[in-house]
């Protein structure tokens, strides 16, 4: 029988991980990432002439960037590595992929899709401003650029990241004129045994906290943020916000980061037609998937974070476990049990952080009409009552077609899930209810110019 | 108990929703019935061309109708469709010379149904449209044609119609069809029953499944446009712009819409599937679509797309309509299999239809149409 073909998309952990196993058994496969180096997000490897020391950019998680990086490192010569390409498009056992105009078509049997995970965002009136970043922007232009977002940054939103990036910017040497924190601190109490299942991930949360203390940060749980202050011209001018004691108050930045944690990244799942299930957890759409990663089609897996939100550490086991589940090759049972057992632990930690940093729905419906909504087509919350008014839609699509929420560049990976909050309690239904917008080809924006002259 | 009204349509595409629409302006009441949500299959994926030329010469009386329907349409439908007259201009490349001689035979005998073309070529062409690349030989326009936005236009017709009092039901599988004495029976998937005198089916590609219980069955086969759009650039591009070809694959065309995006359509339609709902755009047609679009318009090629979608349509062998009263039934009526061609004329459509119901005829030939075209024998 011919090897199989086997395409990995994506090189942060899960897909490391997964074609550290495939090379283990033999194989060579086609590792496809839209990354510049590999790494993925999370572990994002500085530009080739950077000489920062791994624990300057990655802090307690310094060691595991630097195994898997030297994993990566070690499996070149023996996999087929296409970086800086992106899947734009995925049918009939075939990748459609783009590098800068290069096009091609990539048949496969197999296919691990490793796709990771960007943030969560909940709109604030003022966030299409010059100077509001993602969460995960932000770390970009430190990890990768070795840059500040601002001259005086305030991290606004919820999660792990919002303390991890925090931290990360004091250590740099920007100032960090507040942290605030939509959730309040009780719910961190509520969560606490969940958390525990993963003790030191949890002390790491501590110790960026104390990192933020150390340097006199204001840190604020339980605020409701109002807006980003400011104005197209000269961006953003500080936000506004009421304080966990309901009192407003407003501080100056120039720079806001803000996210709620992360949401996966699904859409080639999507487009390889994968079955979807809402997740009430976390208020989600995301493909379903058996503990092994094998999604509702056959031959197509699915691992890491952009499945669910497990986080890093999870993200190498579970690309591990989708790569080695249907190898043919015999496999170490024992193996396969404790890593499933690892997953499971931190499927209960990831527990613990939905209810220790909740997701902020009854922000989405709170929305004033001025606010912008969807940042690419320039959609206003009015603007999207205003439709369900006049014609009745309540379906994500539906609502889309009419209002054009999620029909820019980022498909509504921004704002699809704010929207659909804000749908449904305009509706008075359940946010499932809504539905999920449809994951359309291509994922990121097509040259037309692709493969011109090929 | 059934639910009764003077006319039944099956079908909320554009077809449908402007038929209920002018049905009310007869005073006549309606009953309209759609599987899913008004206009999502052809009539709200196409690629909203409000194009007259290039329509075969006895559609022009029709299509001149419908155009006087687009033009209302703010007033009609108290909504914004986004209808643009900015032109159609239609173009063959230098390998294919002899198209040149067709367009001229064209505009003569599209002037006598009162729409006027203006051909141009050489320096003229391209003083006025910069945009085309040098495989363009020459090009027929037409001034007052234009585009629209198909994902607004059968809601917009279908909240109008309802406002004057029709009757819609979205999420409405029909699944039965039948005429019981005086009356046409249809039946929805959860049991739902609903009379009228009157039939008037325009299902699109489903249209087949209705009319062959009324033992009319047609060779329709579904298929689904290519379609693309690009991020919004500055509004430079009025006309909506076609390539005129023998060749489907050669098949291109875009438009610009006000809020800066461009909308590509062509190369070969893809497979649908009516069971499922559902139709994909094949990778492979988006990459031959943006090869003919360098072809046509070089420079678009620095700019990026951002979404494909497509749509079920129903095709014709002759790429004609079934349109008129049934062959076999009296009280029943079609419109569907509009061939991927239906949208400018639409409006025009839903009038002569509900024209025809109301008062048993209209001046509109309808002999191209004629369902019994296809009978055996």
């Amino acid at each position: 029988m011919a090897e199989p073909r086997i395409i990995i998309v994506g090189a942060g952990p899960s897909g490391t991980r997964a074609a550290e196993a495939c090379v283990a058994a033999g194989l060579r496969p086609i590792v496809i990432d839209e990354g510049r180096r590999d790494g993925g997000q999370i572990y994002r490897r500085q530009p080739d002439n950077f000489t920062r020391p791994y624990r300057k950019l990655y802090g307690t998680e310094a060691g595991r960037a630097q195994a898997l990086h030297e994993t990566f490192d070690g499996l070149k010569g023996a996999i087929d590595y296409r970086p800086e390409t992106l899947v734009w498009n995925i049918a009939k056992g075939h990748v459609w992929t783009a590098s800068a105009t290069v096009q091609e078509a990539i048949p496969f049997d197999a296919l691990l899709l490793c796709t990771g995970a960007t943030d969560r965002l909940m709109p604030v009136k003022g966030w299409q401003f010059a100077g509001a970043y993602s969460l995960g922007g932000a770390q970009v232009a430190l990890k990768s650029q070795a840059v500040s977002i601002g001259h005086r940054v305030v991290f606004m939103g919820s999660g792990p990241l919002l303390y991890l990036v925090a931290s990360q910017y004091v250590e740099a040497g920007a100032e960090v004129a507040a942290v605030l924190d939509t959730s309040p601190f009780g719910a961190r109490l509520k969560a606490l045994p969940d958390l525990l299942a993963m003790p030191s991930v949890l002390w790491n949360g501590v110790a960026l906290t104390r990192t933020l203390k150390r340097a006199g940060v204001m840190v604020q749980h339980g605020v409701t943020p109002v807006e980003i202050m400011g104005d197209a011209e000269s961006g953003v001018g500080g936000v506004r916000f009421f304080a966990g004691s309901g009192r407003e108050e407003t501080i100056a930045c120039d720079a806001v980061a803000m996210g709620h944690h992360l949401r996966p990244e699904t859409q080639l799942a999507d487009l390889a037609r994968c079955a979807f299930a809402f997740d009430p957890g976390t208020r989600q759409w995301l493909p379903e998937r058996d503990d092994d990663g094998r999604s509702s089609v056959a031959g197509v897996y699915l691992a890491g974070d952009g499945a669910k939100i497990l986080g890093a550490r999870s993200a190498e086991a579970s690309g591990r476990l989708a790569a080695l589940g249907d190898l043919g090759l015999p496999v170490d049972k024992g193996e396969m049990t404790s890593l499933r057992s690892e997953v499971g632990q931190y499927a209960r930690f990831a527990r613990g952080l939905a209810k220790a940093f909740p997701w902020p729905a009854r922000q989405a419906p709170a929305l004033p009409d001025d606010a912008i909504l969807c940042r690419c087509e320039g959609v206003t919350a009015g603007d999207l009552r205003a439709v369900m008014r006049e014609t009745g839609a309540q379906e994500a699509n539906r609502a889309k077609a009419f209002s054009r929420v999620g029909m820019g560049r980022c498909q509504g990976r921004y704002c699809g899930l704010a929207a659909a909050e804000l749908i449904a309690a305009e509706a008075g239904v359940p946010v499932e209810q809504v539905g999920r917008l449809r994951g359309q080809a291509p994922v990121k924006p097509l040259p037309i110019a692709i493969g011109d002259g090929q | 108990m059934s639910a009764a009204s003077d006319v039944i349509i099956v079908g909320g595409g554009l077809m449908g929703s402007s038929a209920a629409l002018f049905l009310r302006g007869h005073s006549i009441s309606v009953t309209l019935l759609e599987t899913d949500l008004i206009g999502r299959q052809a009539s709200g994926t196409n690629f909203g061309n409000v194009r007259r030329q290039g329509r075969g010469i006895h559609q022009l009386p029709l299509a001149n109708r419908a155009i006087a329907i687009w033009r209302k349409s703010r007033e009609l439908l108290g909504a914004d469709v986004e209808y643009l007259q900015s032109g159609h201009i239609r173009v063959c490349y230098r390998e294919r010379p002899e198209l040149v001689g067709s367009m001229e035979e064209y505009a003569t005998q599209a002037r006598a149904e009162g729409l006027d073309l203006e051909l141009l070529s050489g320096n003229a062409l391209r003083d006025k449209f910069p945009f085309f690349g040098p495989d363009v030989l020459a090009g027929s326009y037409s001034p007052t044609d234009g585009h629209a936005n198909p994902r607004l236009a059968a809601p917009a017709f279908a909240l109008a119609a309802r406002k004057l009092g029709a009757v819609i039901h979205e999420n409405t599988k029909i699944v039965d069809a039948q005429k019981i004495g005086e009356d046409f029976i249809v039946t929805a998937a959860d049991g739902r029953t609903f009379r009228a005198p009157t039939l008037l089916v325009t299902a699109g590609a489903w249209g087949n499944a209705l009319s062959s219980q009324f033992g009319e069955p047609v060779p329709i086969v579904p298929r689904g446009p290519n379609m693309s759009v690009t991020e919004p650039v500055p509004y430079a591009i009025l006309p909506a712009v076609g390539v005129m070809t023998p060749i489907e694959e050669e098949t291109v065309y875009f438009r610009q819409v006000a809020r800066g995006n461009i909308v590509l359509g062509g190369s070969t339609r893809g497979p649908s599937f009516p069971d499922q709902y559902r139709a994909y755009v094949e990778p492979q047609n988006t990459m031959s679509q943006l090869q003919q679009i360098r072809r046509l318009a070089p420079s678009l090629g620095k700019l990026n797309i951002i979404r494909v979608w497509s749509g079920i349509e129903g095709y014709l062998p002759d790429s004609q309509p079934v349109m008129g009263p049934s062959a076999t039934t009296s009280g029943l009526y079609y419109a569907f299999g509009f061939s991927g061609s239906g949208f400018q004329i639409g409006p025009g459509v839903g009038e002569t239809m509900a024209e025809i119901i109301a008062k048993g005829g209209t001046d509109i030939l309808m002999e191209p149409y004629r369902i019994g075209r296809f009978a055996a024998g």
